[in-house]
């Protein structure tokens, strides 16, 4: 099972799926009118680590973040 | 390294930073390990707007990654950085963020601080809301989406 947060002002409780990459991760989120523009506009981290790429494979135990946009100071 | 470059991290505090603790103390370590130069970055919040101050949250694995890897690129300059961030309520007036470089030779510090403080604004993992009328409204027109933003989407 991975586990997601939504972190800063998203607002959303953790989730915990059976999912085996970001693509299926995004169509599930995808499903959720309330995340569409957090999804457009954070970025993900896998396992505290910043990607940029859609096509990691994630395995039990993985922890995704999406972090909206920040503002500092 | 020395003793205290080793063991630097961000400093994190509930609400307002105590600013004359911190630089003080920031100044009297690293003045003694002959550093020529030390900058101060000091951001207080304004009353503007009609707030009544701001709020953070921040996201800690990630701002000590970040952190550590501009500790090393200001070490390829033999200089360090340093950071101190309020978490939770900051009221106008008050201290969220102070930021300083130490380095042997000024240039590198005055160069530093300016990208370090550009780029924790940019790129750091806190989010920052307005305190209005009791209420936390997300400032989201002055957050900048992190680079990479939109994969899920």
């Amino acid at each position: 099972m991975v586990t997601i947060e939504f972190l800063g002002p998203i607002g959303k409780a953790p989730l915990v799926l059976d999912i085996k990459n970001l693509n299926e991760l995004s169509e599930i989120l995808k499903e959720d009118s309330d995340l569409a523009e957090w999804l457009q506009n954070s970025a993900v981290a896998v396992n505290d680590v910043l990607i940029k790429d859609k096509n990691i494979v994630l395995k039990s135990g993985d922890k995704v973040s999406l972090l909206p946009p920040v503002c500092g100071g | 390294m020395n003793q205290f470059e080793t063991t630097i991290k961000p400093e994190l505090y509930n609400n307002g930073l105590p600013v004359c603790e911190i630089t003080n103390r920031w100044y009297e370590n690293y003045k003694m390990i002959n550093y020529g130069a030390i900058i101060t970055f000091v951001g207080v919040v304004r009353d503007e707007g009609g707030i009544d101050g701001l709020s953070f949250d921040i996201y800690e694995p990630i701002l000590n990654s970040w952190f550590d890897a501009w500790q090393k690129k200001a070490k390829e300059k033999n200089a360090i950085v340093l950071i101190a961030h309020s978490k939770g309520d900051v009221l106008n007036h008050q201290t969220s963020y102070i930021a300083a470089v130490c380095s042997p030779k000024r240039r590198v510090a005055l160069e530093l601080i300016d990208e370090f403080v550009e780029d924790f604004k940019a790129n750091a993992p806190i989010w920052k809301y307005d305190i209005i009328d009791g209420n936390r409204i997300y400032a989201q027109d002055r957050s900048t989406k992190i680079e990479g933003a939109g994969i899920l989407s």
